[in-house]
């Protein structure tokens, strides 16, 4: 059988990404409607193989060393990948690595993109592919009818579980050919220490409503359990509980995770400036009647002194 | 006693070598005096005269009378004479001042009287006719005396009062130590010093002079007629009861008469040269201050951005930097500085007189500060806004005015601020939130970065009809400000104020989406192109539609509206809402019941200060049957919420305390329930206060109009 | 080090976006245009190498609404020179793959070492700029790059892999870097300079008539579903935790 949809795995070092189970999850339906294999194309020979039993085929690229990364170098690397396997779709993230080898890869092989997808079907002849435009703002419907299709995806848009399952994948190896003119030099590691709230996917974000400085632990604790940074409205800052790039709102950062889990913050308009872009808003406040609701995906009015210990437990705080 | 002879030696001894030692002495004295003064002048020539400057000048056609008009010499002469500037509001030591003032103005009468007749008429009468002629005799002396030696006594108690409070005192004002302290720290030590100099120098001249008075009646044998010197024969009597004969007498006035006039020749030589300039320089800078410069701000250099270099100064402030006293009133009331924040406009003051003359080579004899590692006005080299004043000291003052509204000699602090702002924002230095409200502003209109269109988005869901202003003709254009249109929290009290107007019958309408930004604050951060910008787009907005007069709901484009627009072509009447309201009172439009309230109301500086609005908004509080309680800085003296002049858009987390904050609190002394303002961004700074302080249960912050139409009968406005 | 910035319009995403009568796009009549943020931190990034030693930075961007205002503005904020690409519709929506064609056309007659560009902007639905140009010149290129500095024939490139992590790696000269953060706040250009630029520089005008198709077919453009105020979690503190965990574990943000 041969090989319709590829996945790239966006792993350069450590574990796979979430978002390459997520890709294989709705990379093998698509494979199923296209008649064809689900192909996951991995750089390196170090990794872990049987984490990929979603897929039918591994495409080992060698010479795409761990722990170092190149866009050229990659780029080399997943063309060869393409070359050898000719599929129909190639899936991608939208992180660093499909930000970078998704249009430049589409240009070479001559097919068409869509980026920012959230939702992927085959419809007869044409790939439909649904994306995000003007920030979420709009949606766009986009059919790809070229022999090769593109598809940059928004981690998150399908269920990683889907991809997860066992099975024992073919590998294949594949050979560059290509020598690009780069060369991948180092990975470094975040310091640890200033923190930045703008680049977290997640946030758990605390207001006056904490009362005092000494049940911050409590806060605390719940993103150290779900390893994401503390944030704060205004007067939490201005009472110097927390430093100053913690806060979030106008005279603050603006923030856009994925997640924004707000415990006693009212929403007051300044605050609300700062992160009322965030992808999904889930707030706690006692009073119901608090705006942070109108911005909010999802509410609850319990008392945050009772829910965030509860929250902490399930995380393995 | 033959042949009467109602007068006294001028010299203490009567030698011809004295005199000459005297009028050698006199003439050093009057060049080093000229010279001194000649050197400053030739630096204030120097300044940049903008285009029709003038030093003193009449109210133009433009100036809305009471508040940018200028006041006459004669009037300014009158407040000079009053020395009304320095008690309106310490009235002790204003008194004090007055006295010495005016004792030491007499002094100098009396001294150039007898210069006039000894040195004058009599040198000259004895050169041309042989023979010395003279009016300092006979009743003219005696009633000389008699008057001269009050001033003597008023100068000395006023002297003392003033020496006593600088000795004694723990006033703020009186304590030196800088908003900001510079790295590797600062002493001013010299200007201590120099101020006791300049008080102790007075004291002796003062005292020598009676003394020596005593000791010439004593020396004389008390001719009777010199019962009309009444304080010199009291002195004179006095040392005789100590036994001093007149002998003895005659020989201490001798050498005495030397140290009376040595230092008062002395001191007038040193007064170019240091602290007591102000004498001179005072006053004159009282006569040029002009009430519209800082109402409507002053343009930039011809060429340039903002203040960069020394030549960009005016005379004019080149002499306010020499007026400065440093009695450190503005220091005291700068909400800046109680907040902890860099600058105090008496140091931004200090320090620019000190660049100056640094610069001019002209400095000044112990009035100056030194630093071990020289910054700030010392530092060689660096640009002016940045350097010499640091760019956290320009930002952060909120133009609130109230420097200028107390300084006694007449300092305006914030448009030579708004100066060194401009070269900042040309340099691109400032806030990345500043700079963020800048570009929505010069994108959208408006600071807060929603679409233009959203402007009139408040409107929605108002079962009332809101006139567009550029459809159909209108009494009122209201021009409602960023605030009351985008801000969640105000948008509800401009329905109110919708609904009131509406149930009123007033004719009104607005300018929907074209209304812009109408600029206060951007021109007072200091970016005048966004500011011309502004203005072009709202003038042409004004000429789609057809109205008689404007009213804002926001202060600060009432002060642009009403002093700055008009150079732009707007000559339509600005009222502020509050303005309207009690006009609606007055003509008895409405009826209002009473609502028994204990409230206290929040003067917004660009509608008190700035112009001069302070009783519209307590006759709407009055007329809704509230019992208004002040606070204790209130009217021209009110304490600045902190949000003026872009610093809204600023951070300020690094204050100790917001000046929203210390006011509230003020307010909470009062034990009112209801804090009343007449200002959108007081309302979103003051509520905002209230939790900080944690005031949340005990006070409430209101609208006026929120009150009015509470207290308005036959409406139902008031659902939530 | 010649840097060319190229820069590009975008509808302002503060306006409330509509679409256009047939469905396959914003209404652009009534919609503001201003430059794409991520290429605003591209020019500063530019304007600090040149601040730091010897670069000359042109910019150049496709003739779109407003776009003089975006190109006045690099000038004031000291770009040496100002290019506008005509040629094409500049009132529809450009789609990457002409974007780059246009771009590239006119970069293969001028010189330069380094392009820069923004990492994104909101309308790529055809993917990002900077890998697709680069293909199509041929050379090198990295996306979210967060710093970069030159080093002879070679640039050494920083780029974001998220969570903060950073790889290093060293791209042969020329190159296109899509830049995602500049290592300081866009710069601000008082409305003064800009009106000086306006004044006393001008834009130089270059038609192209070029064109490249990458994007597929777009059937149909909508906005999401409106969502009214948030779905309120009822029950108990444990029951609330457990759907929040859920809210959480299904955005993939943690394992247990
Ligand atoms: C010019 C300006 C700039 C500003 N900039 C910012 C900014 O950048 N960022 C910012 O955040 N603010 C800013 N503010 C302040 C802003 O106006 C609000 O004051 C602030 O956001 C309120 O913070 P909060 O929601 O934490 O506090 P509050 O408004 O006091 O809200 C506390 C909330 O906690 C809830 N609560 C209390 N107890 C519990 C409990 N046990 N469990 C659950 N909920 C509880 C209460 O119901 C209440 O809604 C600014 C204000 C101004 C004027
Ligand atoms: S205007 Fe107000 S804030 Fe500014 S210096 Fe004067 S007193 Fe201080
Ligand atoms: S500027 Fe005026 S108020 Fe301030 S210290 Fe000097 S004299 Fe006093």
């Amino acid at each position: 059988m041969a090989i319709s949809v590829l996945v790239l795995s966006e792993r350069i070092a450590g574990e796979h990404p979430e978002a390459t189970f997520e890709l294989l999850g709705k990379g093998s339906k698509l494979a199923k409607q296209l008649g064809g294999e689900l192909a996951v194309a991995v750089a390196g020979t170090d990794y872990p193989v049987q984490e990929l039993g979603g897929a039918d085929v591994i495409l080992e690229l060698a010479g795409l060393e761990a722990g170092a990364y190149a866009a050229p170098i990659w780029e080399a690397g997943v063309a060869a990948a393409i070359a050898a396997s000719s599929p129909r779709v190639v899936l991608m993230s939208t992180g660093t690595v499909g930000l970078d080898l998704g249009g430049s890869l589409a240009t070479r092989f001559g097919g068409q993109l869509a980026s920012y997808v959230i939702d992927l079907d085959v419809d007869g002849e044409e790939i439909l592919a649904t994306a995000q435009l003007y920030g979420g703002k709009m949606l766009a419907e986009v059919a790809l009818d070229s022999f090769i299709c593109f598809a940059t995806v928004i981690p998150g848009s399908f269920p990683a579980d889907d991809g997860r399952s066992t099975g024992s994948p073919r590998v294949e190896r594949i050979e560059v050919g290509e020598k690009p003119k780069a060369v991948a030099m180092a990975i470094r590691e975040p310091e640890t220490g200033g923190v930045d709230i703008t680049a977290a996917p997640m946030l758990v974000s605390v207001g006056r409503g904490i009362g005092s400085s000494d049940n911050l632990e409590l806060v605390q604790e719940l993103a150290d359990a779900l390893k994401v940074p503390l944030s704060a409205s205004r007067p939490v800052i201005d009472s110097g509980w927390l430093p100053k790039p913690h806060q979030v709102g106008k005279s603050g950062k603006k923030v856009k995770p994925s997640i924004y889990l707000s415990f006693g913050i009212s929403g007051a308009p300044e605050h609300l400036e700062g992160m009322r872009n965030a992808e999904m808003i889930i707030a706690c406040n006692t009073d119901p009647g608090a705006p942070i609701f109108e911005v909010a995906h999802f509410g609850t009015t319990v008392d945050l002194f009772d829910l965030v210990p509860e929250l902490t437990e399930r995380f393995g705080g | 006693m033959l042949a009467v002879l109602e007068t006294r030696t001028i010299f203490g001894g009567e030698t011809e070598a004295a005199r000459v030692i005297f009028y050698l002495l006199a003439l050093a004295t009057l060049l080093l005096f000229f010279w001194g003064i000649y050197r400053r002048i030739r630096v204030y020539r120097v300044g940049r005269r903008p285009a029709g400057w003038r030093w003193l000048r009449r109210a133009t056609k433009y100036d809305i009378p009471d508040v940018t008009a200028r006041p006459g010499v004669s009037k300014s002469a009158a407040v000079i004479a009053a020395n009304r500037s320095i008690t309106k509001v310490k009235k002790p030591v204003g008194l004090a001042h007055l006295l010495v003032f005016w004792g030491f103005i007499g002094l100098f009468l009396a001294t150039s009287i007898l210069s006039l007749d000894y040195d004058i008429l009599g040198n000259a009468s004895r050169i041309v006719t042989g023979h010395t002629y003279s009016f300092f005799r006979g009743p003219f002396y005696l009633g000389y005396n008699a008057v001269f030696d009050l001033a003597g006594l008023l100068a000395i108690i006023g002297s003392v009062m003033l020496a006593l409070r600088r000795w004694f005192s723990r006033e703020p004002q009186l304590d030196y130590t800088r908003a900001e302290i510079p790295e590797g720290g600062y002493s001013r030590s010299k200007i201590v010093l120099g101020d006791q100099v300049f008080m102790v120098g007075l004291l002796l001249i003062l005292v020598t002079g009676l003394l020596i008075q005593g000791l010439r009646i004593d020396g004389e044998g008390f001719p009777s007629f010199e019962r009309w010197t009444w304080l010199g024969w009291l002195i004179g009597k006095m040392f005789a009861s100590f036994g001093v004969g007149a002998a003895s007498a005659r020989s201490a006035h001798a050498w005495l008469w030397w140290v009376h006039v040595g230092s008062a020749l002395a001191f007038i030589a040193y007064l170019p040269f240091s602290k007591a300039l102000h004498i001179l320089s005072a006053p004159t800078n009282l006569v040029v201050s002009d009430p519209a410069n800082i109402r409507r701000l002053p343009a930039p250099p011809e060429g340039a951005a903002g203040y960069a270099t020394f030549a960009d100064f005016t005379p004019k402030e080149l002499l306010a930097f020499d007026s400065c006293t440093k009695c450190g009133r503005c220091h005291y009331v700068c909400p800046a500085r109680t907040a902890g924040a860099p600058l105090s406009p008496r140091d931004f003051i200090l320090d620019l007189r000190q660049w100056s003359d640094r610069n001019n080579q002209i400095p000044l004899f112990l009035d100056s500060e030194d630093r071990p590692t020289p910054s700030g006005p010392l530092a060689g080299n660096g640009p002016l806004a940045g350097t010499v004043i640091k760019e956290r000291t320009l930002w952060s003052c909120t133009t609130c005015m109230a420097c200028v509204e107390i300084c006694p000699v007449g300092v305006e602090h914030v448009p030579t601020i708004v100066q060194l702002r401009r070269s900042l924002v040309d340099r691109g230095e400032m806030d990345p939130t500043l700079q963020s409200a800048l570009q929505n502003i010069s994108t959208q209109g408006n600071s807060f970065g929603k679409s233009a269109r959203m402007r009139a988005r408040w409107t929605k869901g108002l079962d009332i009809p809101i006139p567009d202003a550029r459809k159909e003709p209108v009494e009122y254009l209201w021009f409602l400000g960023d605030f009351a249109s985008f801000d969640e929290r105000l948008v509800e009290i401009s329905r109110t104020l919708a609904k009131v107007l509406n149930s009123a019958g007033v004719s009104f309408g607005i300018l929907y989406e074209d209304e812009r930004n109408a600029g206060n604050d951007v021109r007072r951060v200091g970016e005048e192109g966004l500011f011309e910008m502004l203005v072009e787009s709202n003038m042409r907005a004004f000429e789609k539609a057809d109205f008689t007069r404007i009213v804002t709901t926001d202060p600060h484009s009432l002060n642009t509206l009403r002093n700055e627009y008009p150079a732009f072509g707007l000559d339509k009447e600005v009222l502020h809402y509050s303005e309207l309201l009690a006009g609606l009172v007055y003509r008895g439009k409405v009826e209002l019941k009473p609502l028994g309230r204990r409230v206290t109301y929040h003067d917004p500086c660009y509608l008190g200060r700035y112009n001069r609005v302070f009783d519209a908004p307590r006759a709407v509080i009055g007329a809704s049957g509230c019992e208004l309680l002040e606070m204790p800085r209130n009217r021209t003296n009110s304490f600045c919420c902190g949000a003026g002049g872009g610093r809204i858009w600023m951070d300020d987390s690094f204050l100790e305390e917001r000046p929203s904050v210390n006011r509230i609190r003020e307010a909470a002394s009062l034990g009112v329930e209801y804090f009343v303002v007449a200002c959108p961004k007081d309302y979103a700074m003051f509520s905002d206060a209230v939790k900080t302080a944690g005031l949340e249960e005990s006070m409430k912050v209101v609208d006026i109009v929120e009150l009015f139409s509470e207290a308005l009968i036959g409406a139902d406005l008031v659902e939530a | 080090m010649k840097i060319v910035v190229a820069m590009r319009q975008l509808a302002d995403l503060v306006e409330e976006l509509e679409v256009n009568a047939d469905g396959t796009d914003i209404d652009r009549d009534f919609v503001k245009f201003v430059s794409n943020e991520w290429d605003e931190a591209a020019l500063e990034e530019a304007l600090c190498h040149k601040d730091d030693g010897d670069a000359e930075i042109t910019v150049v961007a496709l003739d779109e609404p407003d776009v003089d205002q975006t190109l006045y503005t690099a000038l004031a904020k000291g770009a040496d020179r100002a290019v506008k690409l005509t040629g094409h519709d500049p009132e529809g929506w450009i789609r990457t793959g002409d974007r780059a064609a246009i771009l590239a056309s006119w970069l293969e007659r001028d010189d330069f070492d380094l392009v820069l560009t923004g990492v994104q902007a909101a309308d790529d639905l055809d993917g990002q700029l900077a890998g697709v140009l680069a293909e199509r010149l041929g050379v090198r290129h990295a996306a979210v790059v967060v710093g970069f500095h030159d080093a002879d024939s070679a640039v050494q490139v920083e780029q974001e892999l998220g969570g903060g992590t950073v790889a290093v790696s060293s791209l042969e000269l020329p190159a296109v870097l899509g830049i995602q953060a500049a290592r300081q706040t866009p710069r601000y250009a008082s409305i003064t300079r800009i009106r000086q630029a306006q004044q006393t520089q001008t834009i130089q005008e270059v038609e192209i008539s070029a064109g490249g198709s990458l994007g597929g077919t777009v059937r149909k453009i909508s906005p999401p579903k409106k969502r009214g105020g948030a779905e309120m979690l009822e029950g108990s503190a444990s029951e609330v935790a457990e759907r929040i965990a859920e809210l959480i574990r299904s955005k993939g943000l943690a394992r247990s």
